[in-house]
């Protein structure tokens, strides 16, 4: 249960459409998302015209208002697909935002209320985060918990949260393997937790249900790593991952916080594992690549501001992984050309 | 799908539990303790007889056995503190322990059923750790759960499980300032589930409510000096926990964390753990960046090994923070020998490449 009152002038719903027709979609969201500013993100390749019922204070990007921004070969290779969210981090103006895929809706807690995910992300960001040191009753600043005994007092402090990542009932984030193999699998545990991931603690960072400090974060997240076949389904992408682990690093070393846990969304049922099996191995082999690298991965004492720490890993990332796939040194260049956007656009009155 | 039974181990588990009082309490238990054997480390009094209730099968070792049974080692083991538990974890014979202490009760989950602790702390251990990648569904080999999408295949196969770490409703395990400022304050939240603590990183490890595999890291789990004649308490499961994550992270296995929840009905008088702790709660600030930091030599491939050289680092840099620390590097060597010359049959032999 979320404790902080949200001032609705602090935050963007940002909400990538994947599909045209977002009526019950954003019927579902109207208890919760009504009240604030949503910014809608169509995707380029989306030819149908997008559906939205009545009621919303939502302001919508087609291909057109991208192309009119960044370039129309920006547009195409930066914000297709579950990226063309990024595109609303980088003309919001708020200090927060939240994002949920589109096949999402909200869930209901072990108790039967409603799941507000704007309130609870927000709690998460604007209560401190605890990376230095692991709390075994996890968040110790959500009501009825503390620190535990043993945990040093010069850590309580914690640091600010700059990334929380939320979670999945019913078709949780697997990949298309374990779904495909697992197929009537659902996820009904509802673990009632908000955690702290450690510093230096790499994790699958899922871009399904998010909050960000877009004010700490800057152009931290971003579009960078395409597949080559990638397609409009979650098992199909790895984008999130790949920018999540670049985010981690990135709070790592500015000294920010990422939690994850609550709050839940249900995810709907959309798409075909089998069906995506072919394309998910591309993705998967990537991973094997990325995921040391990443953990290995430190940045100079140079960089001090998520700027800074995202220009130095774009020239890692080519140094270090450009030839051992070319979708990396890809992805460098796509972050390149995002910082650049970012430098042009994105610096709004919420820069870090 | 049937789900497996989770295997017994009746004859391959003890469970250790120190007390000063009475075993009241494992009446409760009973329904889950019966199958197993006990060991009872009394404290204080050896001249006081501490009551078994009916049915267990135990052996219960006093003062006086612990000094018959070391001889001058048995300076390693403490007094007036259930760190003497840990002589316990010595005798025994078999691959786990659960230890658990004399205040704790069966806990109930939130659909009223009463928690069965060890069958979970067994669930726990005999499943692997994911330590070198964080999983956002927690433990990926519950029952419900996997790996999430990102998560390399090739870290799926995970580490073995040396330690299972459990929680308590109730009362908190709370340091005594803590416990002063907010003294009615209790857990009620039943958090379903287990994760497994990430590689490189440290946590207060709680005895209360503890199960290890003491095959794969028994020697590690000593709970130091504390109590009488020592300038600290409360600090015994801290000290090992902080051992036991760093040989684990450099030996590749796993600890988790979470499940099973038992009931913890006596809150300890803050006042007299403040006096206990006190000197921890400044001590903690340099012990921590010192595990933090503590590199093993690679060739240290087994616990016994890997603690005798934490021992030296223990005496490099922290005898200088009090030289009580110089006293607990001495003990902790004398701890291993003691072990070894109990537990002859070889030394605890690493499951996987020291980093």
């Amino acid at each position: 249960m979320a404790e902080f009152s949200v001032m609705e002038g602090d935050v963007d719903i940002v909400i990538g459409a994947l599909q045209s027709d977002l009526t019950s979609f954003m019927n579902e969201w109207r208890p919760i998302f009504s009240r604030f500013h949503l910014i809608i993100t169509k995707d380029p390749h989306l030819k149908e015209e997008l559906k939205i019922p009545e009621g919303f204070n939502v302001k919508i990007y087609q291909k057109s208002d991208m192309d009119k921004v960044v370039g129309s070969s920006l547009t195409s290779r930066l914000f297709s697909g579950y990226a063309c969210r990024y595109f609303g981090y980088l003309i919001s103006q708020k200090k927060y935002i939240i994002s949920v895929d589109d096949d999402c809706m909200p869930a209901k807690d072990d108790k039967g209320f409603l799941i507000d995910v704007v309130s609870q992300h927000i709690t998460n960001l604007a209560t401190p985060a605890t990376p230095l040191y692991f709390n075994t009753l996890y968040d110790p600043f959500r009501k009825g918990t503390d620190f535990v005994r043993g945990y040093p007092f010069s850590m309580r402090n914690g640091v600010p949260c700059a990334l929380s990542c939320g979670l999945w009932l019913n078709l949780a984030d697997y990949d298309a393997p374990t779904q495909a193999l697992k197929a009537e699998q659902r996820n009904s545990q509802y673990v009632d937790a908000v955690l702290t991931i450690p510093r230096g603690v790499m994790m699958p960072f899922s871009g399904i249900n998010i909050g960000i400090n877009r004010e700490l974060l800057g152009p931290t997240l971003f579009p960078g790593l395409k597949l080559a076949g990638e397609g409009k389904f979650r098992w199909e992408t790895v984008e999130d991952i790949w920018c999540g682990m670049c985010a981690k690093v990135v709070c790592d070393h500015l000294g920010y916080g990422v939690k994850s846990g609550l709050p839940y969304v249900w995810r709907n049922e959309r798409g075909d594992a089998i069906a995506s099996l072919k394309k998910d191995w591309e993705g998967m082999k990537l991973m094997e690549e990325a995921v040391p690298f990443f953990q290995s991965l430190t940045l100079s004492p140079a960089a001090v501001t998520a700027e800074d720490c995202l220009a130095e890993i774009s020239t890692l990332v080519k140094e270090g992984l450009g030839a051992v796939n070319p979708v990396f040194a890809q992805a460098a260049d796509a972050m390149t050309q995002w910082m650049q956007l970012w430098k042009k656009i994105g610096c709004g009155p919420s820069s870090a | 799908m049937a789900t497996p039974a989770t295997p017994l181990l009746k004859d391959e588990l003890d469970i250790v539990i120190p007390t000063i009082r009475n075993l009241d309490f494992l009446e409760m238990w009973r329904p889950f303790f019966q199958s197993y054997h006990l060991i009872i480390v009394q404290d204080g009094d050896p001249s006081k007889t501490i009551k078994v209730p009916d049915g267990f099968d135990y052996e219960l070792y006093n003062r006086n056995d612990i000094n018959r049974i070391l001889g001058p080692k048995a300076s390693c083991i403490s007094f007036k503190d259930s760190a003497c538990r840990c002589f316990g974890y010595m005798v025994s014979k078999k691959k786990y322990i659960y230890t658990i202490d004399d205040d704790c009760f069966v806990a109930k989950d939130p659909s009223g059923k009463d928690i069965n602790a060890l069958e979970q702390h067994i669930k726990n251990l005999l499943t692997p750790s994911t330590p070198s990648f964080f999983n956002t569904l927690y433990d990926p080999y519950r029952e419900g759960a996997d790996f999430v999408r990102g998560y390399p295949f090739s870290l799926r196969e995970g580490v073995p499980t040396a330690v299972s770490h459990g929680l308590w409703l109730n009362i908190p395990d709370y340091d005594a300032p803590t416990q002063l400022v907010k003294p009615l304050e209790r857990n009620t939240r039943y958090v379903d589930a287990v994760l497994t603590i990430p590689k490189g990183t440290l946590f207060p490890m709680c005895g209360m409510n503890l199960a290890f595999n003491r095959d794969l890291i028994g020697p590690a789990m000593y709970f130091g000096l504390m109590g009488d004649g020592q300038p600290i308490g409360r600090y015994d499961d801290m000290w090992a926990g902080w051992c036991t994550k760093v040989i684990c992270d450099h030996l590749g296995l796993g600890v988790k964390t979470g499940l099973p929840y038992i009931y913890h009905s006596k809150a300890s008088n803050p006042f007299v753990n403040l006096k206990k702790e006190y000197k921890g709660i400044f001590w903690q600030e340099e012990i921590i960046p010192f595990f933090q930091a503590a590199v093993l030599p690679k060739d240290c491939t087994t616990v016994q090994h890997c603690y005798i050289e934490l021992s030296k680092l223990v005496k490099d840099k922290l005898a200088k923070v009090d030289p009580y620390f110089d006293k607990l590097a001495d003990a902790m060597v004398t701890w291993i020998e003691a072990w070894d010359e109990l537990n002859p049959s070889g030394l605890t032999v690493a499951n996987g490449n020291a980093k």
